[in-house]
């Protein structure tokens, strides 16, 4: 299926799938982090590649990405993305790492950052479990802290094979006073979708 | 100053003044070709090693083999000389660790691989290649005097 010709109630259900997956995020980053989180309605982005880079700022903005692959019979990445300002704020509820101008991560930030992740994709993907009946099992994450244009290319040469556009599903995630903020995208391998819109009933 | 950006999986040429710049380079590889006569580069930001694999394979650019051989045809028609071109490449980077070896890991490698047997192919020699690491790389490129820029976030900048 080609991720362009998606309908408005196929649009629909991926929605519902951020939903569901964002909700049960948001509450754990809640407890993580100890602070009220606030989570947007999902984004649905069917984008060129270099579009899906301008959605964080431009190619060359520094960011924190922590990747992780989702094996099952819908195949996905998860990627959550920290912009630079907001990560010396997560480090310093996390690890009470001391804010300085220029961000170096140390081995305990890192290996922070890979738990966040993680929890948040766990939660993530037991919601969307549930939902679709279907079993997700995530990989060890992976993180990095580069350029997002950087770090998104290599997510995204995943898709590249089959197709010049990519399917998003974006929530962000924002703490009340703003300070904190993360982007989570789920990204379906191309294959993936009928197999989703199947178990959920959804006609294409 | 004239700089004629190049987004991912894109491609472009110019003839001095203007340069040519891509920024985020991660396992993605920039391509900078020039020929010191006529002044002309070209700059190709490939995705992928190889066309011949892929199943969408309409986006010249994406691709080490025909981003190179695109690149060159484009180069010849505002007046360089196939004699007299000269690569430089930057890239092909590692973004993410990840405990045990999956493919989508060594792409970048793959891709550097990929460009230097096809310009071997063109009998197109390299001058400078800044590539490999886990870092990204925003280059700009300079046709008048084939100069590769390099900047990073974290392992300073450097011309070569």
């Amino acid at each position: 299926m080609d991720f362009e010709q998606l309908n408005c109630l196929q649009k629909d259900a991926l929605k519902e799938i951020g939903n569901i997956g964002a909700g049960n995020a948001a509450t754990a980053l809640s407890t993580l982090l100890n602070k009220k989180i606030n989570m947007s309605v999902p984004n649905i982005f069917i984008l060129p590649f270099s579009q899906v880079v301008e959605l964080m700022g431009g190619d060359d903005t520094p960011v924190a990405g922590g990747y992780l692959q989702v094996e099952a019979k819908a195949p996905m990445s998860i990627l959550f993305v920290i912009p630079e300002e907001s990560l010396k704020l997560f480090l310093k509820i996390l690890v009470g790492k001391q804010e300085t101008a220029t961000i170096t991560l140390d081995e305990l930030d890192i290996s922070a950052l890979k738990e966040v992740t993680n929890i948040l994709a766990g939660s993530y993907l037991t919601a969307l479990s549930g939902f679709t009946n279907m079993e997700f099992n995530p990989s060890v994450p992976a993180l990095a802290f580069d350029m997002v244009g950087a770090i998104l290319g290599n997510v995204l040469q995943l898709y590249g094979e089959v197709s010049d556009y990519a399917l998003v599903i974006e929530s962000v995630f924002e703490e009340e006073e703003k300070e904190v903020k993360g982007h989570f995208f789920l990204l379906p391998e191309p294959g993936s979708l009928e197999i989703m819109f199947r178990e959920l009933g959804v006609v294409f | 100053m004239d700089v004629i950006k190049v987004g991912m999986a894109d491609l472009a040429v110019c003839k001095a003044p203007q340069k040519l710049i891509t920024t985020g380079l991660g396992s993605c590889v920039g391509i900078c070709l020039y020929d010191t006569g006529s002044k002309v580069g070209g700059l190709a930001h490939i995705m992928l090693p190889d066309s011949a694999q892929a199943r969408n394979n309409q986006n010249k650019a994406k691709y080490a083999d025909t981003a190179l051989v695109e690149i060159i045809n484009k180069m010849l028609v505002l007046g360089a000389e196939k004699s007299r071109i000269f690569a430089k490449i930057a890239g092909g980077a590692q973004m993410f660790n990840f405990a045990g070896t999956s493919s989508i890991m060594r792409i970048g490698d793959r891709n550097t691989e990929a460009v230097k047997k096809h310009l071997e192919l063109l009998r197109i020699r390299i001058v400078a290649e800044d590539t490999g690491g886990n870092f990204g790389r925003t280059i700009t490129f300079d046709p008048e005097n084939g100069k590769l820029h390099i900047k990073t976030i974290n392992q300073g900048e450097k011309i070569v």
